[in-house]
Formats: structure tokens, C-alpha cells, sequence
């Protein structure tokens, strides 16, 4: 990393060096350490271990839920930030002040909390049983839990955008005859697409690795109701390193992947 | 990372300087209330010969505190659900020697639980014995066997159950097979399960140590549960062992031994006996010999042959554990 | 810099649905399991609450819960003030590799976290077999619980200050620097205050995090009671003690204080308007 552009500004020397020393004493250096005891294990194990009915069964689990609540919270929390920064209602202030709670609170709280509300005696598995849907211990459950972790992440990403987005557009196309209605997806929604974006992937990332919260919620059971992070966890508990670093590897490269490949789409959408 | 080692030493120096034996007990779940009772016993006994013991608690799933054991957490003692996570620390960390098993009476285990039912009040699905447990519609709850020590004694006790009414394995695997299909939900902890069993009302019948079913009832309204015993169950041993290297290192390996010593004392044993663990000395097993119903126990050595090989069969990656799902 | 507010251009049934279904969501995935959090804590009764509360080992986890906050802000302003500094006024090569290092803890399971400061720290691990030679311990212990904190908290300052000082750039600076100002008193006097509102609102979000992490530091903790337990910790001790209403009355605890520092942030983005 050579300085391209000389700054007339001091500190370059220094700031870089804190910067790189914390960022390889907490991350390169771990990660670094994990690919290594991966690397200890043949290709013939490595692949043995990912392809696993157990491991895909898992992943796809974790990915699907993921996704589904990353879905949810992309539509309400777009919703939700819409709210917030065009109307003035009572008590916006609370709701926009609550909006960062699932970001605070411990996961195992939540977990636990919301476990007891959807299981079947709690206040929304009781209705929900009703409907003949298994609110706790299903992938549901699981899904409700992501969505709660994953809130803040889209509310937080759009709120800004939509804040900093110039009225003038709006008023310009509904005077041109615009309905309400194609204004907002002609107009607003294609400027609020890549901050959606965002919130999706980092909703997604979160929702990806979740533990504390699902493990109350998922039921664990093997092929259908086990998530990725319980695996890894089961794995290291049957002191099989080489497994649980493996399977964190993937965890680790699919949320990557899904981070870098939002940072270009979001770049592709914004340099248009 | 300056200031985190000045509180290190801010927070350490005290503890150096007082003369006290700190010793550090790495438990399983179901002890929590059992230890901390022999332990405020423990220490005035030592008290009384002008020893300061403070005794540090650690409880969590009993694979996951052996694992922290090898990983560094520097437990002077530690008591496991099974043998079998002790062996793995002694081969993969060398901290004790691999003969544990040797140093105190009865296999190093004080005292021991089975595994019994407990069903909602007034057994509504009429569950006496093992072959109930697959009658159509009953639900049945056990933790995971590949995070919960309990819920492999549960799986053991399944297996030697359905080997005993057929030809052998092959019954045994039919039979957990069958009792796992009936399984809704792993939980990752016997406090887990139970929890779902008895605060969620979910499945009919829990499967768990005999130690925590009668805690049910005294913790969690006694009127709402029953404790149904099978005729043939499996001796569920829990071991204790000094970690002796850690205990050397400290200072504390005369403290550690004689706390585990105190725990075949009449005293401790009783109190074990108040916790529903079955105890092993004579006079006190006597005393209660009415309070624990009498249950077939066989033993994992007799039909498994050790636990290693339990272990390997069933417990491990690929084992007949995994097949069950798998296959 | 907010616009005006768009009311008059959406009817009125339109607006009324909006904030239902947004309010109706809330309620449903936030207010309701949060009311439940304190409706459970005191469902014993206030003298559990209190007990519980006040118990020696949940102020002993308080109080380690505190120390982790207090020693993972300092680092992280430190990391979040140079990392913007860096990124926001010099260009060099790697720059959008060293912006996406960043927010990988975002994207790192708290499990996978855990399990990497043993792969480090660990007996089994790199430097495990060098520590317990010199008798440092670092896992399962206040070093480990530090580490696992600043892990999933880092990003969080920086993530804050980079768009912030970006858009501000660094003339101010510039001048500062050809009045004579040494760069440190350049940086105290000028570029501290400008941002002192982002950097504030890094810390309650860092703050906040770190009180509730769960995860990470159950892997590496030990779960000693009265040691090396955190308050979300203790809240899993005593659920799993079958003392459900003072495993709530601590997780009320914790809720409380994520309002206090919910609240603390709504206040300041009033301040920043």
C-alpha cells in the first residue's frame, strides 16, 4: 500500500500503521490461522466435509432463512424508514429510537424471549397453531429470529438516502401527471434500490451467522432444523477442529461474497 | 492491549497476595445445585483445619467444559457427565494421567443417576416402559447426544433396551431409530429439554437422569409431572478427576484431592443423595435405599465393552448417531 | 440536512395505513417481546426482581460487562479514528480492500469469532503453548472476553467516521497546518470537533453492541461464576438454573440499558440537526 497522491496532510505513516496493526492482530491473523488449519486437511476431507448431506443440509438452511428474513426486512424496513423520514406522527421518535433494540439487546435474550412467545402455549403460537404452523422449533421460528437481528441493518441503510433525497424529482414528476404511485417506484424507489441493497447483504451477513438467538428457537434437528452456526458448534464440541474450520471457512466465503458482491452492484447502481 | 494488562494485574495482585487455596471446579449442567451446597461444606470442614478454600464454579454442557479444559481454562478439578469426555482431555492434553479412573474408589465417580421418564400428570399416553415410548403419536424429548452428555446415557439406555428384546445390534439400532423419529426437537443441553418439556409443554414424554427428573418435580410444580421408572436402564457413572497439572501448577493439588476425597464422606453423600444422586457409600445407599426405586442397571463397560467404543460406534461423525438422519 | 416533510403529497389513508403497518411490525417483532422481557422479570414478584438484581454474582457480571465496554471503546476510537483518517484523506492502492476488511466482522458468525481467538489464544491454538509458558492467561479470562468484544465491535466507529469525514474533507486541516498549527494540535483543535458528533454516535452503537454480546464470548469465557460471566451470560446461567424470573430480571437489565443508550442516540441526533 504505497501513498499515490501526496496530501499536504500529516499523519499518513501513522494512521495507516494503527489502522493495519489492529485489523492484523484481530482479523488477518485469526482468519489467516483458519485457512490454515483448513489447508492442514486434504482436498479429498475438505470436500467430504462440505459436501456432506449434513453440511448442505445445514448451509442451505441457514442461507434460505437468511435470505427469507433478510426479504422481509428489506420490504418493512424500507417501509419502516419511508415512516419515519417523510411523516410526522406521534410517537415517531420512540418508534425511530426502538429500531436499533434488536441491535442492542444480547441475542440469547431475544432468543429466549421470543422462543417462549411462539412456542405453543406463548402469546403468538397459540394463534399460530391455530393456522397449523409450528411457530417455535421450525424454520419459521428460525426465520422470525433473523428478522428481529436483522431489522436495524435495511431501516438504518435506506433512512439516510431517503433523507438526503431532493423532493424536487417528485414534485417535478407529479406535476408532469404522474400518478402518486409511479412517481414513488419511477422516481424514489430506483434511488433507494442500492441502499437496499446494503441493508439487504448486511441483513443477510448477520441473519447468516446468527447462534445466540436461533439455537433457543431451531429445534436442531439434523437436516431439517439445524442451522450452519450449531454445526460448527457440535463440530468443535467433538474436538473436530479441522470440521468446525472448514465449515466456518464457508460460512466465512458465502457471507464475503455476498458483501463484496453488493459493494459492486451497489457500485455499479451509484456510478451509473 | 496496555490497559487490559494493567487490569490483569490490578485484578490478580489481591488474589495473590491472600493465603486462600482458589480452586476452580469445571461441572457439568445438572450439579449446579448439588455443588454448591457440598462446597459451602467442604470449605468449613477445611476451615475447621485452618485451610481457606474458595471453590470457583463453572458449569456448561459436559463436552464443551472438557473442551475448555484442553483449551486452557485451568480447572483444578473437574466433574463430567461421562468418562469419556475425562479421557479426552487426559489424551489430548496431557494434563492428567490417562489412569484417572484409578485414583478414587467406584471408577472415580462418587455417585451415579440412570436414566428414568417423566410424563405429564396423570400419564395420559399410559408410558410404564421402553417399548411405550414408540406407541404411535407420543412425543418424546431428548437433548442432542453430539452436545449433551445426558442425552447420550438417554441414547445408551435406548440402545441396550432394544438390543435386550431382539438379536442384538440390530434391534438396538431399530429400536433408537424408531424412538428418534419421534423425537420433534434436539435441544443442545438436558436443561434445555427440560425446559421445552416442562415450561414449553411440548412432546409427552422427556427422557432424562433420574437426578434431574425428581429436581423437576421439587423446582417446577411437582403436582404437573410423574416420574416413571423402566425396568432396565443403564448405570449412568459421572466421574470426578484432579486435573493435576493445572493443580500442581496452582499450589492446590492436596486441596483438589481431598475435596474429591470429601465426596465419598457420609456428609457429602447424604447431601448427594438430597440432590437425587444415587450414592455410593454403603451406609448412606442404605439409608435411602427406599427412596431410589430398584432399576436394572447395566453398565457401558459390560454391554459396550468402554466408552471409547461406545464412542467410536455411535457418538462420533459418520457413527450410528449421524446414520439415523442419514441413512 | 433534512428536507421538508412530505405529508401534503400523500393522501391521508395512505399515510394513516403506512404508519399502521410500520407500527403494527414494530409492535409485533419488538414492543411485544420487549414488554414480555419485563412482564416475565417481575412475574415472581418485585423481591425476586431485587434479589436477583442485586445478587453478588450479576454485580460481579455487571461489572465485567462494564470493563469490556470500557476497554473496547478506547481501542475502537482509536482504530475508528485512524482507519477514517487514513481512508478519507490520502489515496493509495488497496484502499477499497482495506474499507471492505473492515466490515467483515459484520459479516463473521459470532461462533466463527470465538472459535478464532481460540485458534490464536488457545492451548491448542498458535500462541496458547507460548502464554501458558510465561503464565499469561488470556483465554478464559478478562483478556479473552476483551478481545472477542473489540472483534464484533470494531467496525462499528469506522463505519461511522468514513462517510462522515469524507464529506467534510480536509481543508479545514489544510488551513490549520499553513497557520503554523502542529498536526496534533491540528487534530485536536479542528478535526476532533468536527466530527465529534459521528465519533459520540460510533460509541453509544459500539457501547451498545458490546454490552450484548453473546456468542463470541461464550465461546471463550469459561463461564465461571462470579469470574469470567458477562450479564448476557448470567442471563443463560440462571435460565438454565430453572430461575426464569431472574433470568429475566437481568435480561430486563440489559434491555433497560439498551433503551438508556437508545435513547442517548435519539438525543444527540436531535442535538445534531
Amino acid at each position: 500500500m504505497a501513498k499515490q497522491v501526496d496530501s499536504v496532510l500529516p499523519g499518513w505513516g501513522l494512521s495507516l500503521g494503527v489502522t493495519l496493526t489492529f485489523l492484523s492482530v484481530l482479523l488477518l491473523l485469526p482468519v489467516s490461522l483458519l485457512l490454515l488449519k483448513v489447508s492442514e486437511l486434504s482436498s479429498s476431507e475438505i470436500m467430504a466435509i462440505v459436501s456432506s448431506k449434513r453440511s448442505l443440509a445445514a448451509l442451505w438452511l441457514s442461507v434460505r432463512t437468511a435470505i427469507q428474513a433478510a426479504a422481509v426486512n428489506v420490504i418493512f424496513g424500507t417501509l419502516i424508514a419511508w415512516v419515519l423520514v417523510r411523516y410526522r406522527f406521534f410517537g415517531r421518535r420512540v418508534l425511530d429510537a426502538c429500531v436499533d433494540l434488536p441491535f442492542a439487546l444480547p441475542t440469547a435474550v431475544a432468543g429466549i424471549t421470543l422462543t417462549t412467545l411462539l412456542s405453543p402455549k406463548g402469546l403468538y403460537g397459540s394463534y399460530l397453531s391455530e393456522w397449523g404452523i409450528d411457530g417455535a422449533y421450525s424454520p419459521f421460528g428460525i426465520t422470525v429470529a433473523l428478522v428481529f437481528v436483522g431489522l436495524p441493518f435495511v431501516v438504518r441503510s435506506v433512512q439516510p438516502v431517503l433523507e438526503d433525497m431532493n423532493l424536487d424529482l417528485e414534485f417535478a414528476a407529479m406535476s408532469l401527471g404522474a400518478s402518486r404511485l409511479q412517481t414513488w417506484v419511477k422516481v424514489v424507489l430506483p434511488s433507494i434500490v442500492p441502499a437496499m441493497v446494503t441493508g439487504f447483504s448486511l441483513a443477510f451477513a448477520r441473519a447468516l451467522g446468527e447462534y445466540g438467538s436461533v439455537v433457543f428457537i431451531a429445534g436442531n434437528m439434523p437436516l431439517r432444523t439445524e442451522i450452519l452456526p450449531l454445526l460448527i458448534m457440535t463440530r468443535l464440541e467433538q474436538f473436530n477442529y479441522g470440521a468446525a474450520c472448514v465449515l466456518a471457512a464457508m460460512m466465512l466465503f458465502v457471507s464475503l461474497v455476498i458483501l463484496l458482491g453488493t459493494k459492486f452492484l451497489d457500485g455499479g447502481i451509484r456510478t451509473r | 492491549m496496555r490497559l487490559a494488562w494493567l487490569l490483569i494485574v490490578a485484578l490478580g495482585v489481591p488474589a495473590l497476595l491472600s493465603a486462600e487455596h482458589r480452586l476452580l471446579h469445571v461441572s457439568y449442567d445438572p450439579t449446579r445445585e448439588l455443588y454448591r451446597e457440598i462446597n459451602d461444606l467442604f470449605l468449613a470442614d477445611q476451615l475447621r483445619k485452618g485451610v481457606i478454600v474458595r471453590i470457583d464454579q463453572s458449569h456448561g454442557g459436559s463436552g464443551k467444559q472438557a473442551r475448555s479444559v484442553i483449551e486452557g481454562l485451568d480447572a483444578d478439578v473437574v466433574s463430567l457427565a461421562l468418562g469419556y469426555d475425562i479421557d479426552e482431555i487426559a489424551a489430548r492434553s496431557g494434563l492428567l494421567s490417562k489412569n484417572w479412573r484409578d485414583a478414587l474408589p467406584y471408577n472415580a465417580a462418587p455417585f451415579f443417576s440412570t436414566i428414568v421418564f417423566v410424563v405429564r400428570a396423570g400419564n395420559p399416553k399410559g408410558i410404564k416402559d421402553w417399548p411405550d415410548l414408540l406407541k404411535e403419536g407420543v412425543k418424546v424429548i431428548t437433548p442432542n447426544p453430539k452436545t449433551s452428555g445426558g442425552a447420550r446415557w438417554n441414547y445408551l439406555a435406548a440402545w441396550i433396551y432394544g438390543r435386550s428384546i431382539g438379536n442384538g445390534d440390530d434391534s438396538g439400532r431399530e429400536f433408537v431409530s424408531k424412538l428418534f423419529s419421534q423425537v420433534p426437537l434436539l435441544d443442545a443441553g438436558a436443561r434445555a429439554a427440560t425446559t421445552t418439556f416442562a415450561q414449553r409443554g411440548i412432546g409427552d414424554v422427556l427422557i432424562s437422569w433420574e437426578s434431574e427428573a425428581l429436581l423437576i418435580l421439587d423446582l417446577l410444580a411437582a403436582e404437573r409431572f410423574e416420574v416413571v421408572v423402566p425396568a432396565v436402564s443403564i448405570l449412568a457413572e459421572t466421574p470426578v478427576a484432579v486435573i493435576d497439572k493445572v493443580a500442581e501448577k496452582k499450589g492446590n493439588r492436596e486441596v483438589a484431592r481431598s475435596y474429591l476425597e470429601f465426596l465419598y464422606t457420609v456428609e457429602a453423600q447424604r447431601i448427594a443423595a438430597k440432590h437425587h444422586f444415587r450414592p455410593r457409600n454403603p451406609q448412606v445407599a442404605a439409608e435411602c435405599a427406599k427412596v431410589f426405586p430398584l432399576v436394572e442397571m447395566r453398565t457401558v463397560e459390560e454391554e459396550f465393552g468402554s466408552w471409547a467404543e461406545a464412542h467410536r460406534t455411535h457418538f462420533e461423525e459418520g457413527g450410528v448417531f449421524d446414520q439415523l438422519f442419514e441413512g | 440536512m433534512r428536507q421538508a416533510v412530505t405529508d401534503t403529497m400523500d393522501p391521508m389513508w395512505v399515510r394513516a395505513c403506512l404508519i399502521g403497518l410500520a407500527t403494527l411490525f414494530l409492535a409485533v417483532l419488538l414492543f411485544v417481546p420487549l414488554a414480555g422481557v419485563f412482564l416475565f422479570a417481575f412475574s415472581a414478584g418485585a423481591d425476586v426482581f431485587l434479589r436477583a438484581v442485586s445478587n453478588a454474582e450479576t454485580l460481579h457480571a455487571a461489572w465485567l460487562t462494564f470493563l469490556a465496554v470500557a476497554v473496547c471503546i478506547p481501542l475502537n476510537v482509536c482504530f475508528g479514528v485512524a482507519a477514517a483518517w487514513a481512508i478519507t484523506r490520502f489515496e493509495f492502492r488497496g484502499k477499497a480492500l482495506l474499507v471492505t476488511l473492515i466490515e467483515v466482522p459484520l459479516a463473521v458468525s459470532p461462533v466463527v469469532a470465538g472459535l478464532m481467538v481460540m485458534l490464536v489464544y488457545g492451548h491448542q491454538g498458535l500462541l496458547g503453548p507460548i502464554l501458558a509458558e510465561y503464565d499469561v492467561k488470556v483465554v478464559f479470562s478478562l483478556p479473552s472476553i476483551l478481545i472477542a468484544t473489540t472483534f464484533v465491535t470494531f467496525p462499528l466507529i469506522a463505519r461511522e467516521l468514513i462517510p462522515l469525514m469524507r464529506l467534510q474533507g480536509g481543508h479545514e486541516e489544510a488551513a490549520a497546518l499553513t497557520l503554523g498549527a502542529s498536526p496534533w494540535r491540528m487534530f485536536f483543535m479542528v478535526t476532533l470537533p468536527k466530527i465529534r458528533w459521528g465519533l459520540l454516535y460510533g460509541i453509544i452503537l459500539c457501547a451498545a453492541r458490546a454490552m450484548g454480546e453473546f456468542g463470541a464470548v461464550s465461546v471463550v469465557s469459561g463461564h465461571i461464576r462470579g469470574r469470567t460471566n458477562t450479564l448476557p451470560l448470567h442471563v443463560e446461567i440462571l435460565y438454565n438454573e430453572y430461575q426464569f424470573a431472574a433470568a429475566f430480571a437481568v435480561a430486563s437489565l440489559l434491555a433497560l440499558s439498551a433503551l438508556v443508550w437508545l435513547t442517548l442516540k435519539s438525543v444527540l441526533e436531535l442535538r445534531t440537526q
